[in-house]
């Protein structure tokens, strides 16, 4: 090889590194425009009477109190169906079942129902919660689809947490004369608790970032009344935004806007919390 | 003992509910969409290129809401794949840790954004900002959520690219340096080939999410089924089809209400596909792992 072609290689090289930096960049550029643009155009319209006002044909009027409740609302239902049935079917995959052919097709089909789009959710949830079981448009309608939805999420995070812990820890337990679920209970479970929940909480934020699915169950009803009971029709932050969205007056797009900001607020903390407590389980645990 | 019997039955019951959950949307989507069929034959379905079902000339043809997913598909794919891969390579190969570790957590935000969020910067950011240089992009265009999309699901192609790269011996890397490779000749005539599974299932997944994404296209394409690849005018994608009719005053029973169904088991089947390839690709490639 020619020195000038060990020199242009070496040119194509810090080409590439300027290049990869620049599109890396660019992520983050990307990310700073949307935030600034939203931030600029909605934060005016954060004042109190925004967070306790009912819907309103009028946008000045309107306020986010109805699916500001209806998120939370959603968020802990969505925790308490979700995390058990999930951590339980982790469980059973990872210490019970590894051979057989049940937990392989269970494995294929975790996988599969994790790439299928959120859209079909909201199907089978039209038909079998809110047609047969009759539960209607409720909060516990919406709460039992997205708890199908990021099941799959709980389920393969929980198995990545069960899977670090070290067979010594089990081990140790059965030399002690503990059965199977007391080792998993008493020992497997407390050490992969912090893995577990970085993963039930990077869930639960998407869940409330949803929209498609719930709009197919038709939560997207003009409600004025603040949802009290799992029965009560609702509505979310993520259907407050579109349906402003798709209305033509200014006021309403602006409305939009800072309803967006408190959505990402919520996601943004929901996920620092995740990674701060995955920074924390890492660097506390050291097998 | 029993006790133990009781609790392994129960956390076996609890991984059934996901078995449950595939039969159930089966189900659903076959059932109601076996009475659509009955009044539409499958070749219309196939072929006609007019979708209609709520004017009074009614045409069942899937294909422009098919062109329309594709379409805003496509877009994102040529947005996302190749950034993703270069910020995967650079993160991976080229990067100092310390830029690394403040790099990550930000693509990883853009990732948590919901997905109604990247619709309102599609419809207000991006497509005035098109406008500018395509002054004939309607306000409603494929083009704009495409491209949206494609930064959404760059993320994931970064992500799942970089395991792929990372999981790569590092002895690979030091035999081609050893005979005098830069890192790029490196990058492309061991990495990539090395990681080539990985970085395929990547994409396919990428097309899977794309195929079902929903509320961009929602928001900022328009919803006109228009059989069409032309990326500056309205579209409806399939998703957005049954977001629409979930909107309106459908009669439940009626055939209008079961076009969301046979739209429905078109889009499980594209995505179905697409996700049973990468499974078995990565599959296959975990056995043969370096």
């Amino acid at each position: 090889m020619t020195s000038s072609a060990i020199t242009y290689n070496r040119l194509k090289d810090k080409f590439f590194y300027w290049y990869g930096l620049v599109c890396t960049l660019s992520g983050v550029f990307i990310l700073a425009v949307f935030l600034y643009t939203i931030l600029v155009e909605g934060a005016d319209r954060l004042n109190m009477q925004f967070f306790t006002s009912l819907p309103s044909r009028r946008p000045s009027n309107a306020g986010i109190l109805v699916p500001l409740l209806g998120t939370l609302w959603i968020m802990v239902l969505t925790t308490f169906i979700a995390v058990p049935i999930g951590v339980a079917a982790a469980i059973y995959l990872e210490e019970y079942g590894k051979k057989n052919w049940f937990a392989s097709f269970i494995e294929v089909n975790t996988a599969n129902l994790a790439g299928v789009p959120s859209i079909l959710y909201g199907l089978l949830a039209l038909e079998i919660f809110v047609r047969i079981m009759g539960l209607g448009r409720s909060l516990l309608s919406g709460a039992l689809t997205l708890s199908l939805l990021i099941l799959p999420i709980v389920i393969v995070s929980t198995r990545e947490a069960l899977k670090s812990v070290p067979k010594t820890i089990r081990e140790a337990s059965y030399a002690l004369g503990a059965t199977k679920w007391k080792t998993i209970w008493n020992a497997v479970l407390p050490s992969a608790a912090g893995g577990i929940l970085t993963g039930v909480i990077l869930a639960i934020s998407r869940a409330i970032g949803e929209t498609a699915p719930l709009v197919v169950i038709g939560a997207m009803l003009y409600i004025t009344t603040v949802p009290t009971h799992p029965l009560d029709d609702f509505s979310v932050l993520p259907i407050q935004i579109y349906n402003w969205l798709s209305r033509p007056q200014k006021g309403f797009i602006e409305n939009a806007t800072a309803a967006i900001i408190v959505l990402l607020a919520i996601t943004f903390l929901l996920n620092g919390i995740a990674i701060y407590l995955r920074n924390k389980w890492q660097s506390k645990v050291k097998w | 003992m029993w006790r133990e019997k009781i609790i392994e039955r129960l956390l076996q019951l609890s991984a059934l509910i996901s078995v449950l959950t595939t039969l159930g949307i089966l189900y659903v989507l076959i059932s109601e969409s076996l009475g659509f069929f009955k009044e539409v034959s499958v070749v219309e379905f196939l072929t006609d290129t007019q979708w209609t079902p709520l004017f009074t000339e009614k045409h069942y043809g899937i294909l422009p809401l098919l062109s329309g997913t594709l379409l805003t598909s496509f877009i994102a794919i040529l947005v996302s794949v190749p950034v993703g891969l270069t910020i995967a390579i650079f993160l991976n190969e080229y990067a100092p840790k310390k830029l690394r570790k403040v790099l990550k957590p930000v693509l990883e935000v853009l990732a948590a954004i919901p997905t109604v969020v990247y619709g309102y910067f599609a419809l207000m950011v991006i497509t005035p900002f098109l406008q500018m240089f395509i002054p004939n992009l309607s306000g409603f265009n494929a083009l704009s959520p495409g491209i949206v999309m494609g930064i959404m699901i760059i993320p994931l192609i970064a992500s799942l690219s970089e395991d792929a790269l990372y999981a790569i011996p590092y002895s690979l890397r030091e035999a081609s340096y050893g005979m005098g490779a830069t890192k790029l000749q490196t990058v492309f005539r061991v990495l990539i080939p090395s990681a080539s599974s990985g970085i395929i299932v990547s994409i396919i997944l990428a097309i899977s999410r794309a195929f079902g994404e929903t509320m961009i296209v929602a928001i900022a394409a328009g919803q006109q089924p228009n059989f069409t690849f032309n990326p500056l005018i309205p579209i409806e994608t399939i998703t957005t089809y049954i977001v629409q009719v979930s909107l309106g005053d459908v009669v439940q029973g009626s055939i209008e209400y079961k076009t969301i169904y046979a739209a429905g088991i078109a889009l499980f089947v594209l995505t179905f596909i697409l996700n049973n390839i990468s499974y078995f690709i990565r599959k296959k490639y975990q056995k043969y792992q370096l």
